[in-house]
């Protein structure tokens, strides 16, 4: 998963501590400006995930330029974070920042409902 | 390498099982479930599925040093380490020790959102991490079928379902999936489908308000399986199910006999008793001493250094004590001496199952060589009659099996046909001792007598049976003319003959005193004949004197005469001729 993204080298924290880090600065729901802290959990190298990536890059590039951030999981070599953070389908993209926490599951390939998953339909909408 | 040992399985004759360590479970499954293959449990909400799952996780991680990994998709670690820690099962101290992975799989529908594609690889690695982090050779996932309520596209579930399971056994471990039942299916999405090795059923029913845990074993591939219904019970320590139906016709019997405690009736049961081993059976009316009979046992046998277990379904121990204190039976002491356990229970208060779960548990405990059941005909309350009766016969072939006499007692109500137990077992028990009320001359008296005894010369007889201070005590029946009489009838009875006795005795004498008399008569009259008859012989002996002297004298005279005129001698003629005219 060698993109331009970076790809987690050091443990990356597990989502409730990412849940609790976000409740100390006491956010609520995304707004126009967040910047958007996503994390996809995928399992190696296989072609589902790279799709799951591809279209996670496609969305946030139109909708989100510039103020994104994704990281890759791969849960072969985190596999303490599968239980941790309740990851059973892969993959699973997982919408850390802007609060609350979202889980979308599958390879992206309904952009809509992608867009909706991620309350992005709605951030638009709102713009 | 897992598949190669599977493979290797295959090949083997018997499959390979991994026991369970529930009691049981091992003997009716032929050892267990199949090992390196997944075995669904199914059955409705509260019938045991998880505690069975979670009992065969602790058993083989305590007894079989075989880790596992418990996958809950229902309770959280905590809720299901409180839930089992009344059971006696410490899954954080496993968990610690590193024989034992509890994890937690939360789904919330709300919080998934699902887009396109994917798979399960996620609970895979899961999965994986658990089974590497304590070498786990069981796995159970428990009610993996929530994974449906969580998820939408079926279609990708059913599929990975289908591949975690074909996962799971090449992984090689042992696999307990548990499910929920369905309307008419074994389990609501069809599990069975894909888990088709082994699938145990379990049922909760309720039957005239007594609830009974049942197992059976729908399917087992490659082996030979109990197929029946068996009851099963989750007390403290855990899940036991009962084979005992398949228990069969094979106990050893034993030529010993033991005293029955009362002398009288060891005399009539062949001079020695019953015979150890078998099921003794007094029915009888109520308060015609058949606790008192039982006691009696239970004293001859800890007399001996027996062990005896009392289970009793009417009476406190407190209370059985007291009351064959007034008979002369001292349990207490045998209760001291650990000899003679008392189990007293209403029997209303379990279902059947329950109470031949706990008379085996304590059994098992305790092994006893006696054990006494007071009544038996109070456990129809606890569930049907047909039931009471299996589990009766079910109870007596495992204590048949164990070499323990058997005593039980049965009330057999008024309107009843006598020689008919409650419960129907009279065919299975060997001796069958009655004890009947007599009434007669407005008072009632205890009969006993021996129905049937197995394979022994036994009595016919009727017997009074008394309760004295001393104990039970058997007399004679007085049977005359006037039919069988006992009590005071019968101590009249003897009275009377008393008295008859002592007539026949005066007219006896009567008899002996007139006969004497009529002798003494008799000869005192021989004696006065006799004394008439020598009178008269004196004097006709005098009489004949006096005529010999005349006729003497005449002689004489005549001569002189003769002489005087010088008549010819001719006597004779003259004799006779002068002799007529004179008289």
């Amino acid at each position: 998963m060698k993109k331009s993204t970076k790809v987690s080298k050091k443990r990356p924290l597990s989502l409730q501590e990412v849940a609790d880090k976000a409740e100390k600065e006491g956010k609520e729901g995304p707004e126009p400006g967040d910047a958007w802290d996503l994390r996809l959990y995928v399992a190696g190298q296989s072609p589902r995930s790279l799709t799951a990536f591809a279209n996670l890059k496609k969305i946030c590039e139109e909708h989100l330029k510039g103020r994104y951030n994704i990281e890759v999981v791969d849960l072969v070599k985190h596999p303490q974070l599968a239980a941790g953070d309740q990851i059973l389908a892969i993959p699973t993209l997982v919408r850390k920042l802007p609060q609350p926490l979202r889980k979308i599951v599958g390879d992206l390939r309904d952009t809509e409902r992608a867009l909706v998953g991620l309350q992005l339909r709605q951030t638009e909408e709102s713009k | 390498m897992a598949k190669a040992k599977l493979k290797s399985g295959a090949t083997n004759r018997s499959l390979p099982k991994a026991l369970t360590g529930i009691q049981g479970l091992d003997e009716i499954t032929g050892g267990g479930f199949p090992r390196g293959r997944p075995t669904l449990i199914c059955g409705s909400a509260g019938a045991g599925k998880t505690l069975l799952a979670i009992e065969f996780l602790v058993r083989g991680a305590t007894e079989f040093k075989e880790p596992g990994v418990f996958m809950a998709f229902e309770e959280t670690a905590a809720e299901l380490a409180q839930n089992v820690r009344s059971l006696g099962f410490d899954l954080e101290q496993l968990e610690k020790e590193k024989k034992l992975v509890v994890d937690f799989v939360r789904i919330e529908r709300g919080e998934i959102d699902e887009t396109g594609d994917y798979d399960l690889e996620g609970l895979f690695i899961r999965i994986g991490a658990a089974i590497d982090a304590v070498g786990a050779k069981r796995v159970v996932l428990d009610t993996i079928e929530n994974l449906f309520s969580g998820l939408e596209n079926q279609g990708i579930l059913r599929a990975e379902l289908r591949r975690l399971f074909r996962w799971l056994k090449d992984r090689g471990v042992t696999a307990v999936i548990t499910a929920e039942r369905g309307d008419g299916t074994l389990t609501r999405q069809g599990l069975e489908e894909y888990v088709s090795d082994c699938v145990i059923l379990l049922d909760h029913r309720v039957t005239d308000q007594v609830s009974t845990r049942r197992l059976r074993i729908v399917k087992y591939r490659g082996t030979a399986h109990g197929t029946n219904e068996y009851p099963f019970l989750i007390d403290e320590d855990g899940f036991s199910v009962l084979p005992v139906t398949s228990l069969g016709l094979q106990h050893k019997v034993s030529d010993e006999r033991i005293s029955s405690g009362v002398p009288r009736l060891d005399t009539m049961l062949g001079g020695k008793g019953f015979y150890r081993g078998t099921t003794i059976l007094i029915s009888g009316t109520a308060g015609t001493g058949k606790t008192s009979l039982a006691s009696h046992l239970v004293d001859a046998a800890c007399r001996r250094g027996e062990r005896c277990l009392y289970f009793s379904f009417e009476e406190s121990p407190a209370q059985l004590i007291r009351n064959m204190r007034s008979i002369g039976l001292n349990l207490e002491t045998w209760a001291r001496k650990n000899l003679l356990q008392f189990h007293s229970s209403r029997a209303s208060f379990y279902g059947l199952e329950m109470h031949l779960a706990i008379i085996h548990k304590v059994v098992k405990d305790f092994d006893p060589q006696v054990v006494v059941i007071d009544p038996v005909g109070s456990l129809i309350e606890a569930g049907n009659k047909r039931d009471a009766h299996t589990m009766l016969i079910r109870l007596m072939d495992f204590l048949k099996m164990r070499q323990i006499t058997a005593f039980l007692t049965n009330l057999t109500s008024g309107g009843d046909a006598i020689e008919k137990t409650d419960v129907e077992i009279s065919s299975i028990v060997d001796t069958w001792l009655f004890v009947r009320d007599i009434e007669l001359n407005g008072e009632r008296n205890r009969a006993l007598y021996v129905l049937k005894s197995r394979g022994m010369a036994h009595s016919n007889q009727l017997r009074e049976f008394l309760l004295t201070k001393q104990g039970v005590d058997l007399l004679d029946v007085y049977v005359g003319p006037e039919g069988v009489l006992t009590g005071s009838s019968r101590l009249s009875q003897e009275v009377r003959e008393k008295a008859a006795e002592m007539v026949r005795q005066e007219e006896f004498q009567r008899k002996e005193r007139n006969r004497t008399r009529k002798r003494e008569a008799l000869e005192a009259r021989i004696a006065a004949l006799r004394k008439d008859f020598e009178a008269e012989e004196d004097e006709a002996e005098r009489d004949i004197t006096q005529d010999q002297d005349r006729e003497k004298l005449i002689a004489e005279n005549r001569e002189t005469m003769a002489k005087s005129r010088r008549a010819d001698v001719n006597k004779t003629a003259v004799s006779s001729s002068t002799k007529k005219p004179k008289e």
